[in-house]
């Protein structure tokens, strides 16, 4: 069996003058979880939406499960799962109905879907709700719900695009065990997202920045290997005085708060800690601690965006 | 048959389903439609309001209104005391016709002269007035025969000339309930399939179904077929509601071959399916469908034979009408219900049916999948 569940070429997407994704190659192993994460507007759809078989590519190549993207749609739709951004179900039929539903166009045949339906609700949390119209269901349960359905036919590479926007996080916790699981019996997963915390969950992922693949590898990696500049934290108080004092000096590139901590970016950072303690220490701001660490991978994806708009600002 | 089918056909009758009101008013609005142009729309006009002004007072011209209201043309309602009287009737518009008979009327029917008579009519509503004139004209020339007659002491039917007899085929007493229920099954087949087609996808759309639907390995054609079904399902149940009250209630005769007309219906379908395809490409909003479906049934229903006979329309709108599917299937369900007659009758209803269809069809379901992307 392909080691490799889908990968892309050089893909590109044109609309009129505006270039939505401008020459992303990546690839999705088997088992895999792979995170596709930038900002609104980034082109993590319009991809998506071209290994789908949904938009043509302007050029470039791609394929899914080994099945061309361009001449074997149908092949490919018959085998993916894909949950929109918009959780797609009909209010006014019930949870198993909807199940049913979508099964049934996969040509899933009833048995076959009654097993795997009370098989999916026990693992997904919603078993015991077969009879519940999906009206009546809370935001978490519809989430929870759409992607049963997407699974009904035993996809072997699945497509979500957001699923977790607007789900509290009990129910993000649910999805992302739910993945896991999908994962080590084989399947692979394609996710996007622009939660930060949520592409710590990825096996690997990729940056994806005005249409442009602009870094890629495990979490881990992203915040060794991708980050030129280095982050020093610090324990301070109180802060806002602590902030106008190191933004003032000009030592550090950014200087910026991080919960109830600051995160001071820049290069060489080690030898400007203890200048950087005195210097608070004499404006009456009280360190606790100031050390380098690893930098979030909030830290990378935005230095990484700041770079790739230092190289090529927006022309306009 | 295929499964995918199947699960949206199933889909789409839990939708109906789930929605009584909706399914109510699909049974509902063929019964309302069927009593409101059965009764309302009728072209039999009888018992027009009349007011007499009898100057003359004479046994001769209390003969004359004698034979105006026993010719259920007119009602004599009131009598007035001056012409001027009638005109304020007639303006008020609490009377459609006056009669004036002047005075020296018997008179000059004792002495053999012509004696005249004069008839007011509203002519506001031209077919109210065109009904009066010619009753007028048809009451008033039996009374001239018969007072003849009595000065002759001859019958003069009896003296040669000519007799007219017509025969009214098909409709002898010209009821307009009989022409009006069949035209009411094509009203009621093209509106519910056009409005609810049209509708049923628009609402996929909004909801943002439509979507998922697309990367499903359904095909266009199986999403638009699967959808429809229950639709025309509910269309035929919604015939056969009007063949019978029409036959029990208003006493329309079926004379043809009622599966020769299911047949020919289904051939009407592909049209009025395409139109609401075509609605549902076009529309953003159900609300939008809705307006857009309304207004494919204008044609329908001015141009379409279905309210005014297309004999009497400008050449070019009759032009127009060959456009529209509806004037076909018009010819076909009067027809048979009325004359009874067969397939060999309808040829070139059936030809221009043939080609509507699925050119509407094919355009339609074109912009449809355009629609998807």
């Amino acid at each position: 069996m392909n080691a490799i569940a889908l990968s892309t070429e050089h893909i590109s997407k044109h609309f009129d003058h505006f270039v939505a994704v401008d020459h992303v190659s990546f690839s999705v192993r088997r088992g895999e979880i792979y995170g596709l994460l930038g900002p609104n507007g980034a082109g993590k759809t319009t991809t998506i939406r071209m290994l789908l078989g949904l938009l043509t590519p302007t050029s470039g190549k791609g394929a899914v499960l080994g099945f061309d993207i361009v001449k074997q749609a149908e092949a490919i739709r018959q085998r993916v799962g894909y949950v929109s951004q918009k959780f797609s179900l009909y209010p006014d039929l019930t949870v198993a109905e909807n199940f049913n539903f979508y099964g049934g166009v996969y040509g899933v045949s009833r048995a076959a879907l009654a097993e795997r339906r009370a098989d999916i609700f026990r693992t997904i949390g919603l078993s015991g709700q077969d009879q519940e119209r999906v009206s009546a269901l809370a935001g978490g349960s519809r989430q929870r719900l759409a992607l049963a359905c997407a699974l009904a036919h035993e996809p072997e590479l699945l497509f979500l695009d957001e699923p977790t926007a607007g789900v509290d996080p009990i129910s993000r916790r649910g999805l992302w065990d739910l993945l896991y699981a999908l994962a080590a019996r084989g399947a692979s997963v394609l996710v996007t997202t622009h939660y930060m915390d949520e592409a710590e969950n990825c096996h690997r992922l990729a940056f994806i920045y005005r249409g442009r693949l602009v870094a890629e590898g495990t979490p881990q990696e992203m915040k060794t290997q991708q980050m030129v500049a280095q982050v020093v934290e610090i324990d301070c108080e109180p802060l806002d005085a602590a902030l106008t004092v190191l933004r003032a000096a000009r030592w550090f590139d950014e200087v910026a708060l991080y919960g109830a901590l600051i995160h001071a970016i820049g290069q060489n950072v080690a030898e400007k800690i203890s200048p950087a303690r005195a210097l608070l220490q004499s404006k009456g701001v009280a360190v606790k601690s100031a050390q380098v660490i690893l930098p979030s991978l909030e830290d990378v994806f935005i230095a990484r965006l700041r770079s790739v708009d230092v190289d090529d600002p927006i022309s306009e | 048959m295929n499964s995918r089918l199947l699960s949206i056909i199933r889909k789409e009758f839990i939708h109906i389903l789930r929605d009584p009101r909706t399914l109510a008013i699909m049974f509902i609005i063929p019964i309302v439609e069927l009593f409101l142009l059965g009764y309302a729309v009728t072209t039999d006009i009888r018992h027009l309001n009349t007011v007499v002004f009898d100057a003359d007072r004479t046994p001769q011209s209390r003969q004359l209104v004698e034979a105006y209201r026993a010719s259920d043309y007119f009602a004599i309602a009131r009598y007035a005391q001056s012409e001027d009287e009638i005109a304020v009737l007639l303006d008020s518009g609490a009377i459609r016709a006056g009669i004036i008979i002047p005075a020296g009327y018997g008179d000059n029917l004792a002495r053999g002269a012509v004696a005249q008579v004069a008839v007011l009519i509203d002519g506001s509503d031209p077919t109210v007035a065109s009904t009066a004139f010619a009753a007028s004209q048809s009451v008033g020339q039996a009374q001239s025969i018969k007072i003849v007659t009595q000065r002759l002491g001859v019958d003069v039917t009896r003296l040669g000339g000519i007799e007219i007899r017509p025969r009214v085929w098909y409709n002898p007493e010209l009821r307009s309930a009989n022409y009006m229920v069949p035209a009411v099954i094509g009203i009621i087949l093209q509106f519910l399939t056009t409005l609810f087609t049209a509708l049923t996808i628009v609402r996929e759309r909004e909801q943002g179904t439509i979507e998922q639907l697309v990367v499903t390995p359904i095909k266009s054609w199986e999403l638009v077929v699967g959808k429809v079904v229950p639709y025309i399902a509910i269309a035929f149940f919604d015939l056969l509601e009007v063949l019978v009250l029409g036959t029990f209630w208003f006493g329309v005769p079926i004379r043809g071959s009622i599966p020769l007309l299911l047949g020919l219906s289904v051939l009407f379908l592909l049209a009025s399916l395409g139109m609401g395809l075509f609605v549902s490409s076009v529309a953003r909003s159900q609300l939008e469908a809705m307006f857009l479906a309304f207004l494919t049934m204008l044609p329908s229903i001015f141009i379409g034979g279905f309210l005014f006979p297309l004999e009497a329309m400008p050449g070019w709108l009759q032009a127009i009408s060959y456009l529209v599917p509806l004037r076909y299937l018009l010819v076909i369900i009067r027809g048979i219900m009325l004359k009874g007659v067969g397939l060999g009758a309808f040829g070139d209803q059936v030809l221009a049916l043939l080609i509507l269809g699925p050119f509407i069809m094919f355009g339609a379901s074109r912009r449809f999948r355009k629609s998807l992307e």
